[in-house]
């Protein structure tokens, strides 16, 4: 990946889209730390991640909250259990604290009764909404999410993005979300990267990547029918 | 020169896992969870493996000893000593190799590949010390019990399977299995158990934690662990017997 410089705003749905293969999740996974950079720097609110020693990564990542694209949930624990484990690991809460603010973030991803079920009993949907409740438990300052609808119907695509567009509003959180789900883009995006072949192709907001003739964007843009019509009404 | 990159790479990963944690009380409770599914989760396998064992040697030695110089109480001599300098500790921990290490590598690699370890260390939490610490503490802690228990029911199984099928009286075996014992060799026993418990559980471990790719990689990382752990199981009991018996 090379010459890419984007500032994620606060408060707002900072969308990465691209092809597969584009780069986007290398990118996710330098921003997180998962990956190592060769050059260059990523800053958390002017915080070089990749200068700072052991400690202060370890900062950094408690401020973070992450959706993966499979939801990531331990196996081997409830889905109570499941949100508890970061309040457990970084806090001192008591059980009921802890118990209290699980079941604030379940309802707030709207998902009541499923406190003592088993991520293997969950439908892909609920899943990802458990990760959401998991990656808001510790009130994270970033929030990741790894192509948040992947697998999912479209009629749960919008409830999962509705979400997290209230959630960053709500909480003010800046959230960075990868996709290739153009309806995502559309819905949800406040700013926009596009990423071709490992480098910034292009960025803007929604309304400007429907005005564009850039020839790689509108290959991606207008790769379905449903967009190529959006395009003409839109003209 | 692969050999030294991946010796590195484990060492690295084995000081990662003995790193602070993050938690304390939460490492604890891991160490329990691991003990009941390490530990007491290998009683069943490795009783009835001790018992058939231990009737086995008892049964053959018998058989061998057909010279009227040798005394029937050799039988017990044989069980004993087998059982303890042997049985127990290196093949109980050879098949705790199979059942244990390919446990851990499947769970972890499983985790691995869908993003579970990723997942915590965005969290900020030290992966390789949350899930591989507790298994290696349990393992060293549970390990040595398992030997005890193993050498215990084969000497055990020797004598009913023994007394059952005629092959040496209750005086002789009893006689056999006090004779002359050297209670270093329990200890020589536990001190092998220890080494091999720490390799059972961080072999596996490090090839699961390892994993990239999917389910078949998953397979891969398991069947490794397991041949990895067994041989290394095999060269250090090499290696202890020379500097403990010799």
């Amino acid at each position: 990946m090379k010459d890419i410089n984007f500032t994620f705003e606060t408060g707002k749905t900072n969308i990465i889209i691209g092809e597969s293969g584009s780069g986007k999740t290398t990118l996710l996974k330098c921003m997180v730390g998962l990956n190592e950079i060769d050059s260059g720097e990523i800053l958390y609110d002017g915080r070089s991640f990749f200068d700072l020693d052991f400690k202060g990564k370890k900062a950094i990542r408690k401020e973070i909250g992450m959706l993966f694209q499979g939801g990531a949930l331990f196996d081997s624990k409830t889905v109570e259990e499941n949100v508890v484990f970061p309040l457990s690991m970084f806090t001192d809460m008591s059980v009921e604290e802890k118990r209290d603010r699980a079941n604030f973030c379940l309802q707030r991803v709207n998902l009541n009764n499923a406190n003592n079920l088993y991520p293997s009993e969950l439908s892909g949907g609920m899943k990802k909404r458990v990760a959401i409740a998991r990656a808001i438990a510790v009130q994270p300052k970033y929030l990741f999410c790894d192509e948040p609808n992947s697998g999912l119907d479209p009629k749960t695509s919008i409830v999962i993005d509705s979400l997290i567009k209230e959630i960053t509003e709500e909480y003010n959180i800046t959230t960075i979300v990868i996709t290739h789900d153009m309806n995502s883009v559309i819905e949800i995006g406040d700013n926009i990267m596009f990423i071709y072949k490992g480098e910034k192709w292009w960025e803007g907001n929604k309304h400007e990547i429907l005005k564009t003739t850039n020839k790689e964007i509108c290959d991606f843009v207008y790769a379905t029918e449903f967009m190529k019509d959006l395009k003409e009404k839109f003209q | 020169m692969r050999v030294f990159y991946h010796f590195g790479k484990y060492y690295l990963f084995i000081k990662r896992a003995f790193g602070k944690p993050e938690k304390f009380s939460i490492y604890i409770d891991r160490i329990f969870e691991e003990i009941n599914i390490l530990g007491i989760g290998s009683l069943g396998i490795v009783a009835i493996i001790s018992v058939f064992m231990g009737a086995v040697i008892t049964i053959q030695s018998a058989f061998n000893f057909e010279s009227p110089l040798i005394p029937l109480y050799a039988v017990g001599v044989a069980v004993r000593d087998s059982m303890i300098l042997e049985f127990s500790p290196a093949i109980v921990s050879l098949i705790l190799a199979g059942k244990v290490g390919s446990s851990i590598a499947s769970e972890i690699g499983t985790m691995r590949v869908t993003e579970q370890i990723d997942a915590l260390e965005i969290m900020g939490i030290n992966s390789a010390g949350y899930l591989v610490f507790p298994k290696i503490i349990a393992s060293l802690l549970f390990n040595p019990i398992l030997v005890v228990f193993s050498m215990f029911l084969g000497i055990l199984g020797g004598y009913l399977f023994g007394i059952m099928a005629g092959v040496v009286t209750d005086y002789e075996y009893i006689y056999g299995i006090t004779y002359e014992f050297r209670p270093y060799n329990v200890i020589y026993a536990l001190i092998k158990s220890a080494v091999f418990a720490f390799i059972i559980a961080s072999v596996p471990a490090f090839h699961g934690y390892y994993t990239s790719g999917g389910a078949l990689e998953v397979g891969r990382s398991s069947t490794k662990g397991v041949v990895y752990s067994s041989v290394l199981i095999l060269a250090f009991d090499l290696i202890l017997t020379q500097l403990l018996l010799s």
